[in-house]
């Protein structure tokens, strides 16, 4: 209960206790508390607050310790990879947690199997990022009736009664700043055409993000978006539907590419059509793309976030739930039953910040 | 946008019936066949040159459908001959997978173009090898083994890549894929394609290999008893399927400038589905490889076609369906009459 107590007052904390929370957040964490206080930002939107939170999002003393059950998907691409790594890496980080983590599976019967064993092992927490949210429902309600707190990552089950807390990233927002930065690039050129490559058709998330891009769009009357293929995440699929757009399109100013993993493939059309006479702009935040953008040697010029970063402050929060904390930054005893993280837009200006999160 | 296609689909072939007359044996239905399915892409190609003529109707689109249907197109090649011999073969995309993640992996690429080249076919002709030896020699049926081969395939794709997608950095390699290589205009995976597939025309038409992947397709007993090595036969034509996924799969690292796991998804039935629509007898016993190669390329203009339209998923795949559907009902009424 102290420990609660003494998250507020932080910002008058000794300079001391400063210096060894600096130590511990050091290297890695530091990215992540970058972006964990930017999905504060988008609830509070306050920016002396930001810098409070960034010193306090976890705390530096080790307290209960917590053993957190970690289920996700098939690692079988570099985003949901990357998911696994910061949420092992930022676990590993403290003395006080135990990471219980599953093989990932993409097939909801066997995700609920392996959910139902982390239940019967009687973790402290659960951190559940489901192959299909409202597929695994039922499955968050059971550990929640047994009395294990569910940390929800990103795809939201359909019931609120099935999670303690969901943090995740805005498709939608995704959308709507990759539509504003293309919008703002091309807003004093007549009859601009954007081209637009998304991910699954399928899931929800691609409807989203497509979504959020015509809407920023329409602000820019002299923008049309002329055409749109749905690719599925993958090199060989990102080749194929961007060499068709190419052929479709033979002139357009700007591109965006929901996926930069499905980016390796566009932008390898875009080599082989010889084609560079427009903006592109990527989603994600690869490492790949973000270096790309820093050499500024290709079409590609910005890319449009959704943090795998996530994982981590995901981690972070079922500590604190674990622990009966509330999480530092903001005045409330509890955590937050929502965060939904910003997605920023990586360009030349600030790709430096941003470069230590980008995944492989 | 759909019902223009699906109609003149039917109605294209539906013409030719009255001219030839009824023939009981094989040879010239497969002719006929190609004749409906040359009729179907000659209908796409119609709708393609009045919705997007200035798109559709150019040299550089047709170079594109050839290059999109090339990878694909090799693969087919080899599953058209496992049908024709009776068997199946769930694992090709899987392979594609396997041999273009460890053809790419770091220590891959330090040997250079060769190396990458040689790993791709060995692990190709390596798979390939281990169904055959399971189908052929052991108590497996065709169906499981591939099966099992396509789960693990794609498990061990998944390990050695870590989920990660592994960008070529050999020039060499990349330069392959982009137009400086291409020989007369033509690109080199185009190429490659052609020569499989007259390759694979030649073998199956024209070699003894080719009459005996008919003959154990057609009735294994009986080829048994003509004094044909029929386990032989189908361990080789595993190993060729397998060879062919190592080639597909050094395409695809090519055309896409990395290796990924994700690669090669759902290939195999892309590869039965054009085999089938090319007139393949799924029991086995007969098949050409034109008709392969046309059902290929049916299906890569159909693609083509929509996205040239800028029809979206749900409606690509509610054609596309219709399509398989169409070309199929029009054979089998060829085949009854």
């Amino acid at each position: 209960m102290t420990e609660t107590h003494e998250n507020p007052n932080s910002p008058t904390a000794s300079p001391s206790s400063r210096t060894s929370r600096r130590n511990v957040l050091f290297g890695t964490a530091a990215a992540g508390a970058a972006l964990f206080a930017a999905g504060c930002t988008s609830n509070k939107s306050n920016d002396d607050k930001e810098e409070a939170g960034q010193a306090n999002v976890a705390d530096d003393k080790p307290g209960k310790q917590v053993t957190i059950g970690f289920a996700g998907p098939q690692a079988d691409h570099g985003w949901l990879n990357a998911i696994n790594e910061q949420a092992q890496e930022r676990a590993k980080k403290y003395k006080d947690v135990t990471l219980e983590a599953t093989e990932g599976s993409n097939d909801n019967a066997q995700q609920v199997g392996q959910i139902e064993t982390l239940i019967n092992k009687k973790v402290d927490v659960l951190v559940i990022l489901p192959a299909d949210g409202k597929a695994l429902t039922q499955v968050g309600l059971k550990a929640m009736r047994a009395g294990i707190p569910v940390v929800n990552l990103d795809r939201v089950f359909a019931s609120q009664q099935a999670y303690r807390c969901w943090i995740g990233g805005d498709n939608y927002g995704m959308g709507l700043n990759a539509g504003r930065y293309i919008g703002e690039k091309l807003k004093d050129k007549k009859n601009a055409k954007v081209v637009e490559l998304a991910g699954i058709d399928n899931l929800e998330l691609t409807r989203e993000r497509t979504d959020g891009f015509d809407a920023a769009l329409k602000n820019y009357p002299n923008i049309e978006k002329v055409a749109r293929q749905a690719a599925e995440f993958t090199v060989e699929s990102g080749q194929s539907k961007m060499a068709q757009l190419l052929r479709a399109e033979p002139k357009f100013d700007a591109l965006w590419n929901h996926d930069d993993d499905q980016g390796v493939g566009a932008e390898r059309a875009i080599k082989q059509a010889g084609r560079d006479d427009f903006l592109m702009v990527g989603g994600a935040g690869s490492r790949r793309v973000m270096d790309t953008i820093k050499a500024d040697n290709g079409v590609i010029k910005a890319t449009v976030l959704y943090p795998p970063t996530m994982a981590a402050s995901a981690i972070d929060l079922a500590r604190a739930l674990g622990q009966g904390k509330g999480v530092g930054g903001l005045a409330e005893f509890e955590i937050p039953a929502s965060l939904t993280l910003y997605s920023a837009v990586v360009t030349k200006e600030n790709v430096d910040e941003y470069l230590p999160t980008g995944f492989k | 946008m759909l019902s223009p296609t699906g109609a003149e689909a039917v109605k294209e072939p539906a013409k030719e019936p009255a001219s030839p007359p009824r023939r009981g044996i094989s040879a010239p239905r497969g002719g006929l066949r190609h004749l409906s399915l040359a009729g179907v892409l000659v209908a796409l190609v119609i709708v393609g040159a009045f919705t997007k003529p200035e798109q559709f109707l150019t040299g550089d689109n047709l170079q594109l459908i050839l290059t999109q249907s090339s990878v694909i197109g090799v693969v087919t090649v080899g599953v058209t001959f496992v049908i024709i011999g009776g068997g199946i073969d769930l694992s090709v995309g899987a392979i594609v997978a396997l041999a273009s993640v460890w053809a790419t992996t770091v220590a891959t690429q330090e040997f250079g173009l060769g190396g990458v080249l040689l790993c791709a076919l060995s692990v190709g002709l390596g798979c390939g090898l281990v169904n055959g030896v399971l189908i052929a020699y052991g108590p497996m049926v065709p169906f499981i083994a591939t099966l099992a081969m396509l789960a693990s395939a794609r498990g061990l794709a998944l390990l050695i890549s870590d989920g990660k997608t592994q960008v070529v950095t050999v020039q060499s390699v990349l330069d392959l894929g982009v137009s400086d290589s291409y020989v007369l205009g033509v690109p080199p995976l185009v190429l490659v394609f052609a020569a499989v597939a007259v390759l694979g025309w030649l073998v199956l038409g024209r070699t003894t290999f080719g009459r005996r992947t008919v003959a154990v397709g057609g009735n294994a007993e009986a080829s048994r008893l003509a004094g044909i090595a029929v386990r032989r036969q189908r361990l080789l034509l595993y190993l060729l399927s397998g060879l062919c996924c190592g080639i597909a799969a050094f395409m695809l690292i090519v055309l896409t400038g990395s290796g990924q796991n994700t690669n090669g998804n759902l290939y195999e039935l892309d590869a039965i589905a054009a085999a089938i629509i090319g007139g393949t007898l799924l029991s086995g016993g007969r098949g050409t490889i034109t008709g392969s190669v046309l059902g290929v390329l049916v299906f890569t203009t159909i693609t083509n076609l929509f996205a040239l339209n800028n029809l979206q998923t749900d409606v690509q795949q509610i054609a596309k369906g219709a399509i398989i559907v169409a070309a199929v009902l029009v054979q089998k009424g060829r085949k009854t009459q």
